[in-house]
């Protein structure tokens, strides 16, 4: 194995995690769905590819910054992961497991498959004035896009954490996601929170779609590189645990980070992978927890 | 196993081999041979998916393995491509007893089984794509040397006609197994597994021997594709888009039945040729219709379970 100066690694180190944060956001919402709705989302990452194009296509068409991007992109996924839940993929799956991870699969092929007929296989990016600039850390330096990814995703976790705990809605989700039964005795329209839980899952996605572009690509494909990484993030954190998710990701990021660094970029990949299966493997008590 | 058990399988394998009689354009007996291969990996899918009620989301590994040990024998160490693809399918068997123990012991089911195949198959990927003795990211090359007993056909037909014999051989395998007391066990785990090991089922046993017979018939479609078209990359032998129709067209055909896969690929590649002579050629139409056909055999079941092929099936 190669060595680096520690500089370097502490580099590593540290874009590993402010790339960790926006992987976090990313699992956030797959998190969420999965805690409430005890459902694998297969279609997060088409949902991500789908919100990454958005955010492409506000900055080419109308001249939007992908951080103003946010505003108008969060109530329009949060409405299309509402809608999805209600009329598709709840419908569809009529409780069952394998109907969920079916539907859930032929919606991540459309999207996908969509973008691809729309937008053809090219790579695209978006070419925003500070995508190059870098923040100085003592001998460190720092890619200012991701410094933003960063702490927005934070304050997403935070606004998502206050949204839990305090407001009505939040008391419901919870309450959804702890004893389906006793919620709709108690009034709560399941289905609706349901619908609810999926439309935040899916405008964290488009926050974190616009965090990332900047410094990221966009392609058809470019959702299944974060999907497994989610996946990842989830089942390491907890299913179902937000600060988990975050932790997760940051986790992950450096791990994605250090084995770019010693393996070289092609086989760099392999670490999550090979985390994800030993956790699947391994720790399987703990993925059922939320099950069992 | 009876003889009227097989009569359907005859009849079939008869009126298909005809095809090249009639059909002489190279494209189209191209366009069958391909999907006779893909029904091929879809019939392995569905001895796991469809009997045992194991959906994997990555038979991409056992396609690859296959295809690559043909490919690797062949172009490495100069071997005959006939032992070279015996061996690809023995891999892909081992790979997925490998899988199958690694995962089914750890107590993963349903979408957590789904989701750690799809991480082998990535795994692989990655490996084949990092590495010098699978050709890397350029890929791999067989050089091409039509002779017969170098499983290179000058006709197209001839090839059809192995992919044939293949799929025809396979459908004989699933009606034996269907017959057979594994296959009984088989579909008593997927039905429920705890009842099942009540009455004495070896439910890790089944299953295992289920996930090895089903990686080497999709081995045998990753060996066969290698041997046709004479080139892999890791994006081909181990990418998602192989795990997707493996499981598609059992699915959309009729998952646990003995025709579905074949009938499923069948209709869904003469759909995908259909749109594209229709609209001409959009990149991804073909699978925007595969994914909401996916999508409306699941919201509306013919009889429960998935599948068009239960439509006319109905008793």
């Amino acid at each position: 194995m190669r060595s680096f100066p520690p500089e370097i690694v502490g580099e590593a180190v540290l874009n590993g995690l402010l790339t960790g944060a926006v992987y976090g956001l990313v699992a956030l919402g797959l998190t969420l769905v999965y805690g409430v709705l005890h459902i694998i989302n297969f279609a997060h990452g088409a949902l991500l590819t789908m919100a990454m194009y958005a955010a492409f296509v506000a900055w080419q068409a109308f001249g939007l910054d992908p951080y103003v991007a946010i505003l108008p992109l969060v109530p329009l996924f949060f409405a299309l992961g509402y809608g999805l839940q209600r009329f598709v993929i709840g419908p569809a799956s009529r409780g069952e497991d394998s109907n969920i991870l079916l539907v859930t699969l032929g919606l991540s092929i459309v999207i996908e498959n969509v973008m691809l007929a729309i937008f053809r296989s090219d790579t695209l990016s978006v070419q925003v004035p500070y995508a190059m600039e870098v923040l100085e850390l003592g001998p460190m330096l720092l890619s200012f896009p991701r410094v933003v990814g960063f702490g927005v995703a934070f304050v997403v976790a935070l606004v998502l954490f206050v949204l839990l705990t305090m407001t009505d809605t939040g008391r419901a989700i919870r309450a959804v996601a702890k004893e389906r039964t006793g919620a709709a005795l108690v009034g709560i329209d399941v289905k609706h929170v349901y619908a609810v839980t999926f439309g935040i899952g899916a405008a964290c996605l488009a926050v974190a779609a616009c965090l990332l572009l900047p410094f990221f690509y966009v392609n058809p494909r470019v959702g299944n590189a974060f999907v497994l990484v989610a996946f990842t993030i989830v089942v390491l954190g907890g299913m179902g645990s937000v600060p988990g998710a975050l932790l997760g990701g940051l986790f992950i990021g450096v791990v994605e980070s250090l084995s770019g660094l010693y393996l070289g970029d092609s086989l760099g990949q392999i670490g999550i992978f090979l985390i994800f299966i030993l956790v699947l493997l391994f720790r399987p008590t703990g993925l059922f927890g939320a099950k069992a | 196993m009876t003889g009227r058990d097989l009569l359907p399988i005859a009849a079939f394998a008869a009126v298909a081999a005809t095809l090249p009689l009639f059909v002489t354009a190279g494209t189209w007996l191209n366009f069958a041979v391909f999907t006779l291969i893909i029904c091929l990996a879809a019939q392995g899918w569905n001895i796991l998916g469809g009997y045992g009620g194991q959906y994997s989301f990555g038979h991409a590994a056992f396609f690859g393995t296959a295809a690559y040990a043909t490919a690797i024998l062949q172009v490495r160490y100069g071997v005959n491509p006939y032992p070279a693809f015996a061996v690809g399918v023995a891999a892909a068997g081992v790979v997925g007893w490998v899988i199958g123990l690694l995962s089914f012991r750890s107590g993963l089911r349903g979408s957590y089984f789904a989701l750690v195949t799809l991480a082998f198959a990535e795994v692989f990927r990655v490996l084949a794509n990092a590495s010098e003795w699978t050709g890397g990211a350029a890929g791999i090359l067989i050089r091409l040397d039509v002779r017969p007993e170098n499983f290179q056909f000058a006709s197209r037909a001839t090839f059809y006609w192995v992919a044939l014999a293949l799929v025809v051989a396979a459908l004989v395998v699933t009606r034996a197994l269907e017959r057979s007391r594994l296959g009984a066990q088989l579909v008593a785990v997927r039905e429920n597994e705890n009842a099942a090991r009540a009455l004495g089922v070896d439910a890790l046993g089944v299953k295992l021997a289920a996930i090895a017979l089903s990686a080497m018939i999709t081995g045998a479609a990753g060996a066969l594709y290698a041997q046709y078209f004479l080139y892999l990359d890791a994006n081909i032998a181990y990418g998602t888009w192989i795990s997707v129709e493996a499981l598609l067209a059992p699915i959309i055909g009729g998952a646990g039945t003995v025709f579905g896969p074949v009938f499923g690929g069948i209709v869904l590649h003469s759909l995908s040729e259909f749109t594209k002579t229709l609209v001409g050629r959009i990149p991804g139409l073909d699978l925007v219709i595969f994914g909401v056909l996916l999508i409306l055999v699941v919201r509306f079941p013919p009889r429960e379970i998935p599948g068009l092929l239960k439509l006319w099936r109905r008793r």
